[in-house]
């Protein structure tokens, strides 16, 4: 079975929700013309990146009206899009929502907040503590959410393909730096490689979908895509540029792909944890557990 | 393989893809000016390179009708540095204004006295860029429009620019660009060569140049702060590169010593919330737009 999806690579205004709603109507109208079954929208696409101290001013319940609405011109489409939550304990989280037909199917809070060099958002708004996968029925299955950063962090997608992904989907707003010299290229180099390696590994499909537009100095560079669950780039929107691009996957291609390629069938998940439970106590300065060596080696 | 190629390998220039770095700066007066809610831009033109350069990326983001660019001469001024604004102002077909700061500052100078000739140099040039910039803010007002700044990134990591004088501008588009760089970016705009060759100068006093006054050449300096700030390089690495030890250790203090000149004053902090502390915004935010 085939379905498409279409990537909504926009510039969103940097505090303006309702003119972000209205761009992202907008591109939920034109992916619906077009026959679309999941539509991705960017990190933060309803609010802009560099929000500081905006953020309590433009954050919104995961039950607001105006998120679950974001696809309403679209009837049975599914609408991935980043947005700031403030959940009912008024944790203000960067979040990305998973809508279709006005119902919320799924929800991730970005788990990887980065705070380092350029970046600046753990000042701003908290950590995620799931990483789940959504049942989203036919064609598309179980998609695995995630925001940018949580994508440098190669734990998280295997978890989702692990945890039963059907699809991974990465809602992003990178800026570049060094734009056309040899570092800034290698940043962007980096993402696809990551992507491309992601799905070979996970034996899975995944859709990126980057910002572009300028705030505040940042230029965002796009490059979203969508990446079939060999590794191979099934479309690839343009860098820099606004653009509405769509992709085709098959879900006997995944079939075929898994058959050929057991990794996720043949993970050897109780040795992880084991060992993961040893690095961890380790790590902490604790003993190991009783089962981190459950057969010793031999004194030699 | 001689010294300099040795350099050039271990030691390397910032290189830059002139036609990328273009549409990002464009983009980025674009969007800057969109968010304030301004059209119109406002610049000091000197006939350097600098200006020029940010001059033709006005006119690229926003289109030469929207930017006007001052003239303004003190009285020392060379003939060259007018020839080579007018070369760009004829470039582009910009309005252009003529402001003789001369009879602004003659008064002022003529209250400065310093025993030490360099002292009184510098002195009597913060005035002459100070009185530029009430120019330009001037001008802007009646304008409707912002002043676009002029300072590049070697300059900035020096500190080799006037305090609420050159420096001061609502945005800074080759504040990210070092010299060397520029050059290049300039060349792809299209900037006369006349304007992109000639060895840079405040022209502050007669036979002044950057590179006289600095000691060092743009492309040495820029190999440095490239080394040093970019890559973080320890000072025994550059040298290890090939960068002579004295110029690394001078840009590196230097860098240090002016780390005010790219900073906002500290505030006292006394309440809960402190502007430039704990109360960050966006320069504009939606509903602040003029």
């Amino acid at each position: 079975m085939e379905y498409r999806i279409a990537l909504a690579q926009i510039a969103p205004r940097l505090g303006d929700l309702e003119a972000n709603l209205e761009l992202v109507a907008d591109r939920a109208r034109a992916a619906s013309a077009d026959g679309v079954d999941l539509l991705v929208l960017p990190e933060l696409a309803l609010t802009g990146y560099l929000l500081q101290d905006l953020v309590p001013d433009v954050a919104m319940r995961a039950t607001d009206p105006r998120l679950l609405g974001v696809g309403d011109a679209a009837s049975g489409m599914l609408v991935a899009v980043g947005f700031v939550e403030e959940t009912a304990e008024h944790r203000f989280c960067n979040s990305v929502a998973l809508v279709r037909d006005g119902t919320l199917i799924g929800l991730h809070r970005k788990v990887y907040l980065p705070t380092y060099g350029l970046f600046d958002e753990g000042r701003f708004t908290r950590a995620g503590d799931r990483v789940r996968t959504h049942d989203t029925g036919a064609p598309i299955g179980r998609i695995g959410l995630s925001v940018c950063e949580d994508f440098w962090h190669p734990s998280l997608p295997m978890l989702q393909a692990l945890d039963g992904a059907a699809l991974l989907v990465n809602v992003a707003a990178g800026p570049s730096r060094a734009p056309g010299g040899p570092a800034g290229m290698a940043a962007i180099g980096g993402w696809h490689k990551m992507q491309d390696t992601y799905a070979l590994l996970g034996t899975v499909p995944l859709a990126f979908c980057n910002r572009v537009g300028n705030e505040e100095g940042l230029t965002f560079w796009g490059g979203s895509r969508v990446v079939a669950a060999d590794g191979s780039t099934v479309v690839q929107a343009p860098l820099w540029e606004e653009a509405l691009v769509v992709g085709t996957l098959s879900t006997d291609d995944l079939r075929i792909q898994r058959y050929g390629l057991p990794l996720l069938a043949d993970e050897r998940l109780e040795l992880v944890r084991r060992e993961l439970d040893r690095i961890i106590a380790e790590r902490a300065g604790m003993e190991p557990p009783p089962d981190a060596d459950p057969e010793p080696e031999p004194e030699a | 393989m001689s010294d300099a190629e040795a350099v050039a390998d271990t030691a390397p220039l910032p290189q830059i893809d002139p036609a990328r770095a273009i549409e990002v700066i464009a983009g980025f007066i674009r969007e800057q000016m969109a968010q304030a809610g301004f059209e119109r831009l406002v610049i000091g033109l000197s006939g350097g390179v600098d200006s020029g350069t940010v001059a033709f990326l006005a006119a690229r983001a926003v289109g030469a009708e929207n930017l006007l660019a001052v003239r303004m001469p003190y009285r020392t001024s060379s003939e060259a540095s007018e020839t080579d604004a007018m070369r760009v102002v004829d470039a582009l077909g910009c309005r252009t204004e003529r402001v003789d700061i001369t009879p602004m500052v003659e008064p002022m100078l003529a209250l400065i006295d310093d025993d030490d000739p360099a002292a009184l140099n510098v002195r009597r040039g913060n005035v002459m860029a100070r009185q530029r910039m009430i120019v330009l803010y001037d001008r802007s007002a009646a304008e409707d429009a912002l002043v676009i700044g002029t300072s590049n990134k070697t300059e900035a990591l020096l500190g080799y620019g006037t305090l609420h004088g050159d420096m001061a501008a609502a945005l800074a588009p080759i504040g990210d660009l070092y010299k060397t760089q520029l050059r290049a970016v300039a060349r792809e705009l299209g900037v006369p060569e006349e304007v992109v060759a000639k060895p840079p100068s405040a022209d502050l006093w007669p036979g002044q140049t950057d590179e006289g006054e600095l000691g060092r050449s743009y492309e040495s300096l820029d190999r440095a702060l490239y080394a040093l700030v970019d890559r973080r390089w320890s000072v025994d690495r550059c040298v290890a590169a090939g960068l002579p030890r004295e110029l690394v250790e001078w840009v590196e203090r230097r860098v240090a010593r002016m780390e005010f000149k790219r900073q906002l004053p500290p505030v006292a902090k006394l309440s809960l919330r402190t502007p430039g502390i704990d109360h960050l915004y966006p320069r504009r935010r939606p509903g602040s737009r003029r």
